[in-house]
């Protein structure tokens, strides 16, 4: 490690500020600000290309937050609900970007949980994480589709409806890869951000992140005190990048007390090391899943960790063999066809 | 007399006599309609004949008029033939082949005098009309014959009117082998399955019928060189060689066929000869709002990217289309247009989404809309479609229509692109350190400024695009200066846009007094109907509009004729209204003549509308 005078560089000579964006126009202690900061912290530690990486977004309070981060990437703040699509067009067009796109519990859970649902199911290569605070903050105060049933909020009212788990909306997807997280704990959502970077299609991070002007109140299951008090991690994650792989004693020894570890090999060789916190839990088991969350509901826990993982579907731009050149960078002649081309072709109609 | 502008009223058709009674053979000049139960295979008879007929050297074109639905429901095919070309879509048919039992009698009844009806004998309580010639066919007879059982007997019926149709017409046998060879692959024992049947009915119609109605085929030259082709095929062709690299879209009649058409050419012709892998991607979206927005992410990122669709799916996509205009997304949308509102007629044509299109997108949109009229339009704008948007960084919506894109229409070959594909103002890394990179800034005057892709290795290519306000350098902004500047800019752009889009075609006669304009698949009534009004006395000029934004040639057009006929297939005059705001000191020259019933519009309802009007007017 490095110090000194300078300002830190990575490993390619940037620094951390030429990872950051415009300074943010969001409430102060917005849940929503600290994942800025995470993005930032995790991109520049793992020494990303800013070219490599397109941000998304859809309309709400979160997704504004593209603007706070990666200023020298690309990026579309794009319509309500309507990131996945513009995501699945822009990494087909160019399947060697990889994107990171940040939406909101309205802007998915409602009006965009059809394509959300879709994108899972093409397994498009993207980090979709979705800043959950249970409310409509763009909005001011409307519950929103994870919002908890009973819960009352100033100026909405008393929710009569059961919320929606949208990890389970992304297992039963086919989504490969689904973790929940707090807002409140960077470590972990450091730790599985960068896991997620690594995945070989979609990434879903739900992460809980209060809204502190609408919906803080501590009985809120999407407030700071109820998270503090209530996170239970089902792992302690951590990243293993990929020319670091450590032996497995080596592991327990160095990084983390005794128990149980399991090391998961990601698409590019990366690793993510997962001590189990709790005993039977398997993350490969879907059902397991499934049945866990559902216990989780039934028992108000809010459990955090990588909850499914599994990287055997080929992702989107996999699926339609694409050329290894991006199809945006394709020149003109793989882009028109011969003359003798047509002239087949319309002998063909003859 | 009507006030000026006003609408012109639709004069009843009048009749004219199919057989002139004078004993004179009619050659090469009627319409056949083919009524039959959709879902039995008809459409290979029907194809089959109107290939025959091509391969004769006489011009000709089939229309199709189906129900919503698989199976069960009638269906009529048209096959117009002329030997001066007119293809346009011509009612009542003079010939009938009454296939369906069910619509039989309202079939016949729409025969004029001395029309031809070919029938089934094995039907029961069928009155035949007196003033026509009716020749009865035992198709079931010929099927025992023929040993034919189970699930093939409907669509065998099917070649019985065939083999009657080409005895009667005097079409070639060896003809009608073609058009079979080439409609089953030259798979020969399908060939020799139907041909069988064909000649059973030749044969028997020559020996046991007497042919007394005027109708006559004799081979001309007048189709040497040309193919058949539906309108579809050609946009997805011109698509393929204008270098789309991704497609997304959601099933919808009647655009379905054009996205199929792309799914066949492809991979056929568009995979990298090196390693066989796709230089392009065709994604079956969940519905039209996430069709129209994977086309913006790629159209963002630098793809050529297309959408086809139709009236309802085009609602969906509104918003992101408004976002494209805002946000300056190079994309592209084909609407075959069909009949609206809400699902309509689904499988009729029309011309009815042009306002909306025009202004689709809340708040102050305008998008360029591209009118094909022709099958070689369709492959012309489906390569400069993409040229355009990626030039002016817009959305660009090509009109089409289901007649126009589903019906088979005869062409000549299509020419290879002269022009190489143009991708517009994208900086490089290089460029953009050599000259900086200002998203939305005006360096040229046009309106039009550069974009950068996302990749470009340069870090000060970067920018978030967005649909909400932003300043020149793509930045958030909500002061009112950089709202006005960025709309007045795009505004501009637009102004450069009419001189890049297709220009108008021109059709000038002498002694003309009056001026028709239209866009899209009304051409050949058009052309029909002017032929026929000046033999009348009456010589009109023509102005066949390409493109929205209009230019100059339009408002000269205008300006030069006292009399404009607007004309096209929907309710309220759209195309009409858009004149009527882009030139309003002119308005009263323009007379609205629209009309929507599902149909093709055809020369004699053009005809007789103008001659109405006229003959009030002068
Ligand atoms: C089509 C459309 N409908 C409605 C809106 C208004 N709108 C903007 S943000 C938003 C809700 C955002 O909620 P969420 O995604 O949870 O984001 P948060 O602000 O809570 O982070 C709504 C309804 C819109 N922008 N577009
Ligand atoms: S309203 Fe809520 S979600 Fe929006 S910025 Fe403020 S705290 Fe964050
Ligand atoms: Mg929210």
């Amino acid at each position: 490690m490095r110090t000194g005078q300078r300002e830190k560089t990575n490993d390619i000579g940037l620094s951390r500020a030429d990872y950051s964006g415009l300074t943010t126009t969001l409430c102060q202690g917005c849940g929503h600000n600290s994942i800025s900061s995470q993005i930032i912290a995790v991109a520049f530690e793992l020494n990303i290309r800013p070219h490599e990486i397109i941000r998304l977004s859809g309309i709400g309070c979160s997704s504004k937050t593209p603007a706070y981060f990666l200023g020298k990437s690309h990026g579309f703040n794009s319509l309500h609900g309507r990131m996945p699509a513009v995501g699945t067009g822009a990494l087909i067009a160019n399947h060697s970007l990889l994107a990171i796109g940040v939406s909101g519990d309205g802007d998915t859970a409602s009006i965009g949980m059809g394509q959300f649902k879709h994108l899972m199911r093409r397994n498009v290569r993207m980090v979709y994480i979705v800043e959950n605070n249970g409310v409509y903050g763009l909005t001011k105060g409307q519950f929103s589709a994870t919002a908890d049933e009973g819960q009352e909020l100033k100026y909405a009212g008393t929710n009569p409806f059961p919320p929606e788990d949208l990890c389970v909306e992304a297992i039963t997807a086919g989504c490969g890869f689904v973790a929940r997280a707090f807002s409140g704990d960077p470590k972990q959502v450091r730790e599985l951000l960068k896991a997620a970077l690594s995945h070989r299609g979609t990434a879903f991070l739900d992460i809980i992140s209060p809204c502190v002007t609408f919906n803080n109140r501590d009985t809120s299951t999407k407030s700071y005190a109820w998270g503090k008090e209530h996170a239970e991690p089902l792992q302690d994650l951590a990243y293993v990048p990929k020319d670091f792989v450590p032996r497995m004693d080596e592991i327990m020894v160095t990084h983390f007390s005794p128990g149980e570890v399991k090391l998961v090999e990601l698409h590019d060789g990366s690793h993510i090391q997962l001590r189990k916190l709790e005993e039977d839990y398997d993350p490969a088991d879907r059902l397991g899943a499934l049945h866990r969350l559902e216990w989780a509901r039934q028992q108000s826990e809010f459990i955090t960790g990588l909850l499914y993982f599994n990287d055997s579907r080929p992702s989107m731009a996999e699926v339609n063999d694409l050329t290894e050149t991006p199809l945006t960078e394709l020149p003109a002649n793989k882009l028109r066809p011969s003359p003798e081309a047509l002239e087949e072709i319309m002998h063909s109609f003859l | 007399m009507s006030p000026p502008g006003a609408k012109v009223n639709i004069a009843p058709s009048t009749l004219e006599l199919a057989d002139p009674g004078n004993g004179q053979a009619i050659i090469n000049d009627f319409s056949i309609v083919v009524a039959t139960v959709n879902g039995t295979g008809s459409q290979t008879s029907n194809l089959t004949l109107l290939r025959a007929l091509f391969k004769m050297g006489i011009p000709i074109n089939g229309k199709n008029i189906f129900p919503s639905n698989i199976q069960g429901l009638p269906t009529w095919y048209h096959i117009r033939v002329s030997h001066e070309g007119f293809i346009a879509f011509r009612e009542p048919a003079e010939i009938l082949v009454a296939f369906n039992q069910v619509t039989a009698k309202a079939d016949m009844a729409k025969l004029p005098a001395g029309g031809v009806c070919l029938y089934s004998t094995d039907w029961r309580d069928i009155s035949l009309r007196d003033d026509v010639y009716n020749y009865g066919i035992p198709t079931n007879q010929f099927l025992r014959q023929a040993g034919v059982k189970g699930k093939i007997k409907d669509y065998l019926t099917n070649m019985i009117y065939v083999g009657a149709i080409v005895q009667l017409l005097g079409i070639k046998l060896e003809f009608i082998e073609e058009a079979l060879a080439y409609h089953f692959g030259r798979r020969q024992q399908l060939v020799d399955q139907n041909m069988g049947i064909v000649e059973m009915s030749y044969e028997w119609v020559a020996e046991n019928l007497e042919k007394e109605d005027p109708y006559q085929v004799v081979p001309l030259d007048q189709t040497d060189g040309q193919i058949l082709i539906t309108g579809n095929e050609a946009a997805a062709l011109g698509a393929v060689f204008g270098g789309v690299t991704v497609t997304s879209w959601y099933p919808i009649t009647p655009s379905t066929s054009l996205v199929d058409a792309l799914n066949d050419f492809l991979p056929k012709i568009r995979r990298d000869p090196d390693t066989g892998r796709a230089t392009f991607a065709v994604i079956q979206a969940e519905d039209e709002l996430a069709a129209a927005g994977m086309v913006m992410g790629a159209g963002w990122a630098g793809a050529r990217a297309m959408t086809a669709t139709s009236g309802p799916g085009l609602s969906l996509m509104s918003e992101f289309v408004g976002l494209g205009y805002f946000a300056e997304i190079p994309s592209v949308i084909w609407d075959i247009q069909r009949v609206g509102p809400s699902t309509g007629l689904p499988t009729r044509t029309s011309q009815g989404d042009i306002l909306f299109a025009y202004y689709l997108g809340h708040g102050d949109t305008k998008n360029i809309l591209l009118f094909p009229a022709t099958a070689e339009e369709c492959f012309e704008f489906g390569v400069i479609a993409f040229d355009l948007a990626e030039e002016i960084q817009t959305p660009v919506l090509v009109m089409s229509d289901l007649d126009l894109g589903m019906n088979t229409w005869m062409t000549p070959q299509f020419k290879f692109p002269s022009e190489p594909l143009k991708r517009g103002k994208v900086l490089s890394a290089e460029e953009v350190e050599e000259r900086g990179f200002f998203r939305f800034l005006d360096l040229d005057g046009d309106g039009i400024t550069y974009r950068t892709l996302p990749g470009n290795k340069n870090p000060k290519s970067a920018y978030l695009n967005r649909g909400t306000g932003h300043n020149r350098y793509a930045v958030y902004s909500e002061k009112p200066e950089d709202w006005e500047e960025n709309m007045e800019r795009l505004n501009r752009k637009f102004e450069t846009a009419r001189g890049m889009v297709p220009r108008p075609v021109i059709d000038q006669v002498d002694g003309a007094e009056i001026g028709i304009i239209a866009v899209g698949s009304t051409l050949p009534a058009i052309e029909e109907a002017r032929s026929k009004l000046a033999k009348s006395g009456l010589s009109s000029d023509f102005l066949r509009i390409r493109a929205l934004p209009t230019n100059d040639d339009t408002r000269d057009f205008v300006a030069n004729h006292k009399r404009i006929y607007v004309i096209e297939l929907n309710r309220d005059g759209q195309l009409h209204q858009l004149l009527t705001v882009e030139m309003p000191e002119m308005a009263s020259r323009l007379m609205s003549l629209s009309r929507i019933n599902g149909f093709p519009a055809t020369a004699r309802w053009i005809m007789n509308s103008i001659q109405a009007h006229e003959s009030v007017n002068n």
